[in-house]
């Protein structure tokens, strides 16, 4: 275990605050959120529904603005971006993975994997070799000319971490990935994310579930809209 | 991203909703195919006319004598005597680029073989009017140089008078007499049928020019002398110089008035154009809406196909697609809608086309332009009404698009 003085916040969170206009009301789902996320941590972002987590996971993601606060990615102020430069920060920083996959039904597994790179500008030829060369790496090579619906849930989840990782991005948001998963598949998965932990990858999980949690090498609560317990933080692998 | 990969990407989500699409692109197929139809048609109804005014003699002038004015009372046109057979001869021989120059007269006469009588108009010609009138003979011959000469008493006649006369004999080498003179028949006109005026132009009767004048009417003028000019280009040059050589024969002084008239064919034919031209855009412009309509209905399919498609947007966003990307993509797709539809109606407008032609006994007329124009229209609509639809996704907020069910 490193000390995390040693290294750089990938994510610098400085009072961030959403606020939403109910009815004239003003809601204020996060109510200034202040951490830090390393390089190389296994973070889970845990809290009941309607604690604000979500909203949380959006504005880490980039696909949504805080109202206020500062929002540094890799040293770099994301909150202020318009949707475009958004949209070209998510395509090479961050990798998704969402509880019920998202993966586009109308076309290949393999297609799936490589569609991030159709929108950083990779040849179709490249694209394919790369999103193979993922798709191996999480086992579905045999897989690969199978459309999503043709895959079981943890197969179709699987596709979807190897599109995640396809652009070689900095951060894997986790969105309840195994929420619509058996435990069998459940277990898969859990094994994929600390294997990509290991090789020194950050991983931000959503869940609401305990075990799963206990999985990451850090653990956040989220509780209206603030961080009521933060455990295990600065708690790195090293980089085999 | 490249744009042939946006493009196999559109055909990849057009295919995957065939009946759609297809259902789709049949407002332009429709729209396409009927301009292209209809215009083939307006096209075919200008032709028909257009020929049939060619029939009458195409690059035509007809030189007319004036109206004659003694002591403030005008005669009718052509009353004037001072148009001769010399001034025909003189045309024929200063003036270039002319094929035939024919000098006529005509009278009416009461025609009469055996026991039948018909009362036709007579015609003083000479050979040249055989190729400027695109007459053919039946049996028999025209009038010829010697006839001409010689003031023969011979008739060429039309089939009217001959039905009329003959009933079913062959008339050519019988006589017949025309105010109380006799004529041989010496040849039978194919008939030429209605002309496009509504006159039968089978009941004439022809005979040699110098026999009419001096024979029939006892008269020194002619009453009109028609000119075919070798090409249309020409027409207004031949036409002034005609007027030129005319006004020094008859010694008319500037700033007197011309004893003649030099008509030509081509302000009709302009008209005839000009009208059927309309008739063309009229027909064009209706099909046109039919293509607009078409339209309408690309956008209303696409606004489905992106709230359909909602969430597949989201995951494009939320994968780094940014608004050109989705923009782009829908355009597309919308515009492919547009060039499909527009080449199957291309087709499908020919295909009428002939078949119209086919059924009606019509003539159609399909032409490069009309194709052109609304398969660049048919484009141009599926780009245009794809816009609005193609916005409303790129401007889907990614969140939301993800949450859709």
């Amino acid at each position: 275990m490193t000390n995390k003085e040693t290294r750089t916040a990938t994510i610098q969170l400085k009072d961030i605050k959403k606020l939403y206009k109910i009815g004239g009301e003003t809601v204020a789902a996060l109510d200034g959120i202040t951490t830090n996320i390393y390089q190389g941590e296994f973070a889970a972002l845990m809290g009941p529904s309607g604690s604000g987590k979500s909203t949380l996971m959006n504005i880490l993601g980039c696909l949504d603005r805080p109202t206020m606060g500062s929002y540094k990615l890799d040293g770099q102020e994301v909150a202020g971006l318009s949707d475009d430069k958004l949209a070209v920060t998510r395509n090479k920083k961050i990798g998704f993975v969402f509880q019920n996959f998202n993966l586009l039904s109308r076309i290949s597994a393999l297609e799936n994997v490589a569609l991030p790179l159709v929108y950083s500008g990779v040849g179709r030829k490249e694209r394919l070799e790369k999103a193979m060369h993922f798709l191996e790496a999480v086992g579905l090579a045999d897989r690969a000319g199978h459309q999503p619906n043709e895959l079981s849930g943890g197969q179709r989840q699987r596709v979807a971490i190897a599109r995640a990782l396809v652009n070689d991005p900095h951060i894997i948001m986790a969105d309840e990935p195994t929420g619509n998963l058996d435990t069998k598949s459940t277990k898969e998965i859990m094994e994929i994310f600390q294997k990509m932990h290991g090789m020194g990858r950050t991983i931000i999980l959503v869940t609401h579930e305990p075990e799963i949690a206990a999985c990451a090498s850090r653990q956040l609560l989220v509780r209206d809209g603030k961080i009521t317990r933060d455990e295990g933080k600065g708690v790195v692998m090293d980089v085999i | 991203m490249l744009f042939s990969e946006s493009f196999q990407m559109a055909l990849t989500s057009l295919y995957a909703n065939k009946m759609r699409s297809l259902l789709t692109m049949l407002g332009i197929i429709i729209g396409v195919g009927a301009v292209i139809a209809l215009v083939s048609v307006g096209m075919g109804v200008r032709s028909n006319v257009t020929s049939s005014i060619a029939s009458l003699g195409s690059n035509m002038l007809i030189v007319s004598p004036g109206s004659s004015n003694r002591g403030g009372v005008r005669g009718a046109a052509g009353s004037m005597q001072t148009l001769k057979y010399d001034d025909a001869k003189a045309i024929k021989d200063k003036i270039k680029n002319i094929d035939f120059v024919s000098p006529s007269v005509s009278s009416s006469y009461q025609i009469v073989y055996g026991n039948n009588n018909w009362k036709t108009s007579v015609q003083g010609v000479t050979p040249e009017f055989m190729s400027i009138r695109s007459l053919t003979i039946g049996y028999g011959s025209f009038v010829s140089t010697d006839d001409m000469n010689k003031r023969n008493r011979v008739a060429v006649i039309g089939t009217t008078v001959a039905s009329n006369l003959f009933a079913k004999d062959n008339p050519v080498g019988k006589n017949i007499r025309i105010n109380n003179q006799p004529y041989k028949v010496i040849g039978l006109l194919e008939s030429k049928g209605q002309s496009s005026v509504g006159q039968d132009q089978d009941d004439v009767i022809y005979i040699p020019l110098t026999t009419a004048q001096e024979r029939m009417l006892g008269i020194t003028y002619v009453q009109s002398i028609n000119v075919q000019v070798s090409s249309q280009e020409k027409m207004e040059q031949v036409q002034a110089e005609i007027e030129n050589l005319l006004r020094s024969r008859h010694h008319i002084v500037a700033g007197k008035d011309d004893d003649f008239h030099v008509r030509n064919l081509t302000s009709l034919m302009e008209t005839v154009n000009q009208s059927t031209s309309m008739l063309t855009l009229l027909l064009g412009a209706i099909a046109g809406i039919s293509l607009i309509v078409g339209g309408i209905g690309i956008m209303n399919i696409m606004m489905v196909s992106v709230t359909e498609r909602t969430r597949e947007i989201g995951i494009r966003k939320a994968l780094g697609a940014t608004f050109m990307n989705i923009m782009t993509q829908f355009l597309i797709e919308s515009m492919v809608i547009g060039i499909i539809g527009g080449i199957i109606g291309i087709v499908f407008g020919c295909a009428a086309s002939k078949i119209i032609a086919q059924l009606g006994d019509f003539t159609t007329v399909i032409t490069i332009t009309p194709i052109i124009i609304s398969f660049i229209f048919s484009v141009g609509i599926g780009l245009f009404f794809g816009i609005y639809p193609a916005r409303k996704a790129a401007k889907l907020d990614p969140i939301e698009a993800l949450r859709y069910e």
